[in-house]
């Protein structure tokens, strides 16, 4: 639900984009397009093709500014835009993706080892063992001065993810669209986005944890 | 232990908290299973963390380096809203 503040400050956009406003055009360019090239990717499966369908899609948006009712936001516009330019071209490229579905069952593996929980006889059972239970970690990843390490395992992590699930957590946590942007640009259910998101995610943490825990073991600690 | 499996916080285990999570943060629990997603939060310190730690991921992930369009084609985009929308080609 678009609040009051962002619905203005759409419409006072348009309204720029209709008067020609060349830096108000530049200005959504270079804040959209990376988010676009992440999502073209769930169509089209090379960099120039992403690169191609963005420019397309810009370009498509600029003819049909006028046209433009105004009753999504616009950035929900142009992805619209943007998925249709890329399902056909998806489809000259034959690159189907059912992103309407969760993937192979063995990409469902719980958050957390069920070993790290207390087993059925335990007074407390599925609670955390005491070596099982997380460890703070020593810094925060996002922190600027020691991150440039935990960065890189994020980025290799996120690559490595499945297709699903890196699609959802990329264009959810890196690129900041909403769960409804999300699930109408890949067709996919409220629940199935959640599952994937939460499934990413999920590995990503635990990837950290390890990244930590290795570290931990080094220094000697 | 009867009692305690009533005590507020404890009607969930970890091993569900750890599967719950992202509906947690998503803020689409009903609100009993979000109370009680908080009250466990309370009492329990590994879970306190991992939830901390979800939260950590979620902001690190904002903060990768991502693509975008090649400098050639933003400036072909601007001269081509130019052409279409600017001053000059108003009717």
């Amino acid at each position: 639900m678009p609040s009051e503040e962002a619905e203005s400050a759409d419409a006072a956009l348009l309204e720029r984009l209709r008067t020609g406003d060349s830096d108000a055009f530049a200005e959504i360019v270079r804040a959209w397009s990376p988010m676009m090239l992440q999502a073209a990717r769930a169509y089209v499966s090379t960099d120039a093709s992403a690169q191609e369908v963005v420019q397309e899609a810009w370009l498509a948006m600029i003819r049909g500014l006028d046209r433009f009712e105004g009753r999504s936001s616009l950035r929900t516009w142009i992805l619209a835009i943007l998925g249709n330019i890329g399902r056909s071209r998806g489809v000259r490229e034959a690159r189907t993706v059912p992103w309407s579905s969760l993937g192979p069952a063995d990409d469902a593996a719980p958050a957390v080892d069920p070993d790290r929980f207390r087993g059925p006889d335990d007074q407390w059972p599925r609670h955390w063992t005491p070596l099982g239970k997380p460890r703070a970690w020593p810094r925060s990843p996002e922190e600027e001065t020691l991150a440039a390490e935990d960065r890189r395992e994020l980025e290799d992590g996120l690559a490595e993810l499945p297709e699903q699930q890196r699609m959802v957590v990329a264009l959810r946590d890196v690129h900041g669209l909403t769960s409804d942007e999300v699930c109408s640009f890949l067709d996919l259910s409220a629940g199935n986005q959640r599952v994937l998101l939460h499934r990413g995610r999920s590995r990503l943490r635990g990837l950290l944890e390890m990244h930590y825990a290795a570290e931990a073991e080094v220094m000697g600690t | 232990m009867k009692d305690e499996q009533r005590t507020p916080g404890l009607t969930i285990d970890c091993q569900e908290i750890v599967e719950l999570v992202t509906d947690y943060l998503e803020g689409v629990l009903d609100t009993d299973m979000a109370a009680e997603v908080e009250a466990h939060l309370q009492l329990c310190d590994g879970c306190d963390i991992y939830i901390e730690q979800m939260r950590a991921t979620i902001r690190s992930l904002g903060t990768v380096p991502v693509e975008t369009l090649s400098e050639t084609a933003q400036s072909e985009l601007s001269r081509a809203f130019r052409d279409l929308r600017g001053p000059a080609a108003a009717p």
